[in-house]
């Protein structure tokens, strides 16, 4: 089969003399016996580091977790600087993390039930592989975005019955946080662990308005009635 | 200059950096990759203490497994001390915020794995290495700690045995940089990764942190010792985890028949199931007895690898398996204070080090407890000592001598030989010689043939010739150090000619614990690789 690698400076056709196999092991076949300057993030082979995202066809998926198809087009992630090949740069996106204070701020002692673990569980199953970050449309109008991994982050400590502090990381998501979701839920499609973002945004969303705050989008429309009483 | 540079950023890196700055030192995190890719993510099954939360157990019970499983190597003061911090582990994991899975009266659920006497495993679902990690990680950032990515280990920066720091390759720039720091904690993992295509293990468990120690004059032992999983997925070596067993799933081979207790010690069981293949067996993995609602809970994980790699679905067919390398117990050689032996100034912590815990074959669910536990005693021992450590700040020889190293390559080398064919090569005779059962002529030929790949090094080099972002740079830095560190291995396994625990040989099928209940101990003097044997005193 064939596949096209969008390189840095062009597109690239490559054969795969394989009929099954992943796009990860589609990659190394090219780097190890075609041209080792190909360049792409693995680590673990087993869709569990978070490393090998990339976009297949327009969509993001782990290379190590899908199956490689004839006339696949293989591209870096979105809103990412691109460093090399398919290799990007992740610092940025993972400076939202300390933007969105995505940590148990003050534990307390607390008596944990089993449920109480369950309805956080998808949330903690996040491997940071970005893959969220890159198919969400609110990063190309607004690049200092939070962004869906960070928020569900957020949302997964808010709702741990550790937490003793939900108001902190609440203050800090609602500029450039949960009111600039658009919840068109891209980032839900593209998870490859099955977490729904958009959901968790929705679940902050609520938790905000129990500390006073309300969506800036709605507050700024004007309905036609104001100023004439 | 920072007081303490971590090298290495899995469970026992990130561990000891947030222990060394709790007790005051600034701190420096060093990754070859992102912080969460490290290996400590693919540890599914658990983290042992024994809470005796769902069956009754005891820290002396906890002692005894251990002990038991390490078959006379371990040091037993350490693994006391080990199983006994093991329950303010789990409290230190829960005050993080770890999601560990409950039980429905609300403790910290835990599972049986094998070798233990009672369900000792703490777990969040088949999640934990990653949980941990993840929740590890989100407390440094917490906590404002430095973390540097994408800086590969060349070699520690040593003046007259202390470390002064170390040097180390930006992938990003292609550079070559040094970091220096009154104390370094080497936290980088194993060397699994030789076992190339035959491995659960990660790509990067390269050994880079136990080669440096090489290097450096620094001491390794029991490098012999490599556990093998009895199930990792047939075509793709993925690990399907011990919980599977666990939790009630069977061992089978293509008659359908079981041929061995399930939960015995991974070395008996990685050896039955090698003996039913010798045999011309195939063997399987049987867990559609526990139905599929059940599986999706426990191991959902697995459920999901074994469709993507196997096309199986394990909820209603057999799930085809093989026994691959998996932990290497054996590294760097740390005293008791996890200070690196020979070396001043250096500690080593987690898989890359050998603690003498898990002596020549470890237990399910004691390498989380040892990278946080170890992890945490490692930052806090580096912090205590700092006062005694003599700033020394003169040049070294080290950044330049690795500098012209690397332009060298860039320069020069012709590729003539592919490295990552010879790789694939060594790969496949570790697992067939060097692997589960041993015998010395193969271990000769195999040590000869790596020999013969080491003196070629100067026809293989890198095709790559640009300076920034370059894996296959980084990849060939790698098969250097994994063909040092397999040099020792081979040399220790041909020199204990017995067997115990993983390491087994036909001819020599007994514990000779007249000679061999000793540690092998090896270095590099006057060129050349030495070793003794440490016998066991404790």
């Amino acid at each position: 089969m064939k596949i096209d690698i969008k390189r840095t400076n062009e597109t690239v056709t490559y054969d795969i003399p394989f009929k099954s196999t992943t796009l990860l092991q589609a990659l190394y076949h090219i780097k190890n016996h075609e041209e080792n300057s190909l360049t792409f993030s693995s680590n673990c082979r087993s869709g569990i580091c978070g490393t090998c995202a990339i976009r297949v066809n327009g969509k993001e998926v782990l290379a190590c977790a899908t199956m490689c198809g004839d006339g696949d087009l293989l591209e870096p992630l979105q809103y990412h600087e691109v460093q090399r090949d398919l290799k990007v740069n992740k610092q940025k996106a993972r400076e939202t993390l300390k933007t969105s204070m995505a940590w148990l701020q003050e534990s307390k002692d607390t008596e944990i039930q089993e449920e109480q673990v369950s309805l956080t569980e998808k949330q903690s199953d996040c491997i940071l592989c970005d893959s969220c970050y890159s198919a969400c449309p609110v990063l190309e109008v607004n690049p200092n975005f939070i962004g869906p991994f960070a928020l569900t982050r957020v949302y997964r400590y808010t709702a741990d019955p550790r937490e003793s502090d939900i108001k902190t990381p609440i203050d800090a998501i609602q500029t450039n946080g949960i009111w600039d979701c658009t919840l068109c839920g891209e980032c839900t499609t593209v998870c490859p662990q099955g977490i729904d973002p958009k959901m968790d945004i929705t679940m902050l969303r609520a938790t905000s308005a129990q500390f006073g705050y309300s969506d800036p989008n709605f507050q700024a429309m004007d309905f036609g009635f104001g100023g004439g009483f | 200059m920072v007081d303490i540079l971590i090298i290495g950023s899995g469970g026992a890196g990130l561990s000891s950096a947030l222990s060394a700055k709790q007790h005051g030192a600034t701190v420096k995190v060093i990754s070859k990759a992102y912080p969460t890719a490290s290996q400590t993510s693919m540890a599914q099954g658990g983290i042992n203490a024994s809470l005796g939360n769902v069956t009754p157990d005891s820290t002396t019970s906890h002692i005894e497994d251990t002990i038991k499983s390490a078959h006379g190597l371990c040091d037993k003061e350490m693994v006391r001390w080990m199983c006994e911090d093991a329950s303010s582990t789990i409290a230190w994991l829960e005050r993080l915020g770890v999601p560990f899975d409950r039980t429905p009266n609300s403790k910290i659920a835990q599972r049986q794995l094998g070798g233990a006497s009672s369900k000792r495993a703490c777990y969040a679902q088949d999640y934990t290495g990653l949980k941990i990690l993840h929740t590890l990680y989100d407390n440094c950032l917490k906590e404002g700690i430095e973390m540097i990515e994408e800086y590969m280990l060349l070699n520690l920066i040593v003046e007259e045995k202390v470390v002064l720091g170390a040097t180390f390759l930006d992938i990003v720039r292609g550079e070559v940089q040094e970091i220096r720091a009154n104390a370094t904690i080497i936290a980088t993992g194993g060397y699994g990764a030789i076992y190339k295509n035959f491995t659960t293990n990660s790509e990067g468990a390269t050994g880079d942190g136990v080669a440096s120690i090489l290097r450096a004059g620094g001491e390794l032992s029991d490098m012999e010792f490599v556990q093998f999983h009895p199930t990792a997925l047939k075509g793709s070596s993925i690990l399907i985890s011990e919980s599977a067993r666990g939790e009630g799933g069977y061992l089978v081979n293509s008659k359908g028949k079981r041929f061995i207790d399930e939960l015995l010690s991974r070395d008996i069981v990685a050896r039955a199931i090698a003996s039913q293949i010798a045999q011309g067996e195939e063997v399987f993995l049987d867990v559609r007895h526990l139905g599929e609602e059940k599986l999706l809970k426990l191991m959902p994980q697995e459920v999901h690898l074994c469709k993507l790699h196997e096309g199986i679905d394990p909820a209603t067919e057999i799930i085809p398996i093989k026994p691959v390398a998996h932990y290497t117990m054996g590294g760097i050689d740390v005293n008791s204070h996890l200070e690196v032996s020979k070396l001043k100034n250096c500690y080593a912590v987690g898989e890359c080090s050998n603690a003498k815990l898990h002596g020549a074959n470890r237990l399910g669910g004691n390498s989380l407890l040892e990278i946080v536990s170890l992890g945490r005693v490692a930052g806090k021992n580096a912090v205590e000592f700092l006062s005694q450590y003599t700033n020394k700040t003169e040049s070294s020889t080290q950044l330049k001598a690795d500098q012209d190293y690397i332009d060298e390559l860039f320069e020069e080398y012709p590729w003539e030989l592919n490295f990552y064919d010879l790789q694939n090569e060594l790969g496949e005779k570790f697992y067939n010689h060097v692997g589960i059962v041993r015998d010395n002529n193969q271990l000769n030929n195999t040590l000869n043939e790596l020999r013969v790949i080491k003196a070629s090094l100067d026809d293989m080099g890198i095709g790559d010739k640009n300076r920034e972002n370059n894996s296959n740079l980084v990849e060939f830095l790698q098969f250097i150090n994994m063909l040092e560190i397999g040099e020792v291995v081979i040399d220790s396994a041909l020199i204990r000619d017995e067997s115990r625990g993983a390491h087994f040989k036909e001819a020599f099928p007994n514990e000779e614990d007249k000679i061999y209940k000793a540690h092998s101990i090896f270095w590099i003097e006057d060129n050349a690789l030495q070793n003794r044997l440490l016998k066991v005193t404790v």
